[in-house]
């Protein structure tokens, strides 16, 4: 069995969801690669060098700039084929989840989300996923000769440089599709943060609809005194309280921190669909009967606006 | 402008927690049966598109809605032909015989003799929260894609400007069309979408929208036509094969605490997280 893992770039340098995907590939036990594809990605290749893979193939192209799957797809599905991949398998983060069914349909692949956990029992491969907003898991099975997958960064550690240096590979980079010709990428609207991303944090502080206007005003502090980064549910999105990539759950991000402080998040499936995972998980909320208690290790049922200077205060102490 | 919506019928999501496993196999009974939310979002979305949002009863475009399942699912198209949409399909299927890229390919095989300009898919069923339909059927045609969109602006219903949420922020993309787009939860906003029909300054409600009564009577004469799945592709073989389900581990129930400080002590001495 080979692995071909696909790396995430975030400007020059890899993004950690990269050493998650890494980290699958060890778990099933199999030699593996990794593809790094960008505009300007020798960075980022001598990075993916050090994880022990068999090599690093580095697609470096002008077209490559943006990651449009109509661009990138191509690219990954034809170096599979070209070195005989079984496996390919890139991070659950809006990258992987927009290029991974494109690569599968280019392959003839069976394209399974999401996974979890892997078993390999002498080269069958079973994979685990969370179904209805992670109430059941499933064990299924790709029935196809090649697999393509995405899996969570939050169950898979981000994997450790294991030193050496894993030889580095050019390819040339494949006609795009016809479809590339008919997508535009026209601007990013980046959110700047100076806080950890959402799924490396190991402390996240995560507000819902109950903070209103007040949302950065009494969360900023709290997450700048702990170095943790800033969630926050639908309802607070919505409204417009907090930006929508702050988003933790079902269709948010999902998260597995350390520690998960919930401010004024009633709890409802979807939210708990994606920070449900956290190690330790604070709820503070006013109603005793919010749901967010049935999965909170700390519950305070207290006004947050009393409870949050008052946390920060104790904190400093 | 012609648009394509593939519908799927969920068990109600916000009961999730109260499926049952047995067999090896995930039991709903007792849930009620809803649309999956997402595809409600698509099909408000392409009303938006095909009609003036200060008089929305007359159509300026079409909007068709196909499900794949057995007799009862026609439910959920009429469901959707109340709110608005023009036209249904069912191709008949049992949930069990359905895995996402074989939807793809039956899709494929419909959007050809549809010849819509735009297919509009909710961006993940929530029961089997797989996300991939849309982003393959886009391949199978040979389309482009725009997936998890928060915003749509269709200046000439010939191209689309796309807000795709992403991890980072919103990445803009325009597509020309035809092409697939996938919509997030936010496309639902008053401004989210905005089309070449409606006046730049109407604004939505929130949400989708909800039929009324004399709708709902009207949609029960709107087209609802039946399509054999053998009549769209004959290679039905599944490319996923689920071998069990089990229930997620128990988190271990926690405590209240009744002071701030008493939160922190916990979190120093007993979690050690601080
Ligand atoms: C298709 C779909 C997908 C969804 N995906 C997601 C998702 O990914 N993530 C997500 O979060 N949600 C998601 N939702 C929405 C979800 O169902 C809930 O509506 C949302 O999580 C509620 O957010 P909330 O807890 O902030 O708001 P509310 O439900 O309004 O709860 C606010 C809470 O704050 C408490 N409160 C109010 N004032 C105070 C105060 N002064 N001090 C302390 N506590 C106070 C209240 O007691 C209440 O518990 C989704 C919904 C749908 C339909």
């Amino acid at each position: 069995m080979n692995i071909l893992v696909i790396a995430e770039l975030h400007e020059d340098s890899l993004r950690k969801s990269t050493h998650s995907a890494v980290t699958f590939a060890k778990n099933v036990g199999a030699p593996f690669s990794i593809l790094v594809l960008g505009s300007g990605a020798d960075k980022a290749a001598q990075e993916a060098a050090t994880f022990g893979a068999q090599k690093v193939l580095v697609a470096d192209d002008a077209s490559l700039k943006d990651p449009l799957a109509e661009r990138y797809a191509p690219v990954i599905a034809q170096v599979a084929k070209a070195g005989n991949f079984d496996v390919v398998v890139v991070t659950a983060s809006s990258y992987g989840k927009d290029i991974a069914p494109r690569v599968a349909a280019k392959l003839g692949a069976g394209y399974a989300t999401d996974i979890s956990g892997v078993k390999n029992d002498g080269g069958k491969l079973t994979f685990k996923r969370p179904v209805y907003a992670g109430n059941a898991f499933g064990y299924c099975e790709i029935q196809t000769p090649v697999k393509v997958v995405s899996v969570r960064q939050s169950e898979f550690a981000a994997a450790e440089p294991s030193g050496g240096a894993s030889p580095v590979e050019k390819i040339a980079v494949a006609a795009a599709d016809p479809a590339a010709a008919r997508v535009e990428f026209v601007s990013l609207e980046a959110a700047k943060s100076e806080r950890p991303d959402l799924g490396e944090a190991k402390v996240i502080v995560s507000g819902g609809r109950a903070l209103k206007e007040r949302f950065a005003e009494v969360l900023d502090p709290l997450a700048n005194l702990l170095g943790a980064a800033v969630g926050a549910s639908r309802a607070a999105c919505d409204a417009g309280y907090a930006p929508p990539e702050l988003q933790v759950g079902q269709t948010g991000r999902v998260v597995a921190p350390q520690l998960y402080f919930a401010i004024g998040i009633s709890g409802a499936i979807q939210h708990l669909a994606g920070m449900k995972g956290s190690k330790n998980i604070v709820a503070i909320n006013k109603d005793p009967e919010a749901p967010i208690f049935q999965v909170a290790d700390y519950g305070l049922v207290q006004d947050l606006f009393t409870a949050v200077p008052e946390l920060i205060t104790e904190l400093k102490k | 402008m012609k648009v394509l919506v593939p519908l799927k019928r969920v068990s109600d999501p916000d009961n999730a927690n109260k499926i049952k496993i047995a067999g090896g196999k995930i039991d709903t009974t007792g849930l009620e049966w809803k649309p999956n939310p997402f595809d409600e979002y698509a099909v408000e979305t392409a009303l938006r598109l095909t009609e003036n949002g200060t008089s929305p009863k007359q159509r300026l475009g079409e909007v068709v809605v196909v499900t794949f399942g057995p007799k009862e699912t026609e439910m959920t198209l009429r469901a959707a032909l109340a709110t608005g949409a023009d036209r249904a399909i069912r191709i008949d299927a049992k949930d069990e015989d359905l895995d996402g890229d074989l939807i793809a390919r039956a899709l494929k095989a419909l959007v050809e003799k549809e010849k819509p300009d735009l297919v509009l898919a909710g961006k993940q069923a929530v029961d089997g929260d797989s996300n991939q339909v849309g982003q393959l059927l886009a391949e199978y045609l040979g389309w482009p894609q725009a997936t998890f969109a928060g915003t749509i602006k269709s200046e000439d219903d010939k191209s689309l400007v796309v807000g795709r949420e992403v991890d980072g922020g919103t990445v803009n993309v325009r597509v020309t069309l035809p092409a697939v787009v996938s919509v997030d939860l936010r496309i639902v906003a008053p401004k989210s979408v905005t089309s070449k029909h409606t006046p730049p300054t109407h604004n939505y409600a929130d949400g989708v929208r909800f039929a009324a009564l004399m709708a709902i009577m009207a949609a029960k004469k709107k087209p609802l036509v039946e399509v054999k799945l053998a009549d769209l592709t004959t290679d039905t073989a599944l490319k996923i094969k689920y071998s069990a389900f089990e229930p997620p581990a128990a988190r271990k129930a926690g405590v209240k605490v009744k002071t701030v400080a008493e939160l922190v002590g916990k979190l120093k001495t007993e979690a050690k997280v601080l």
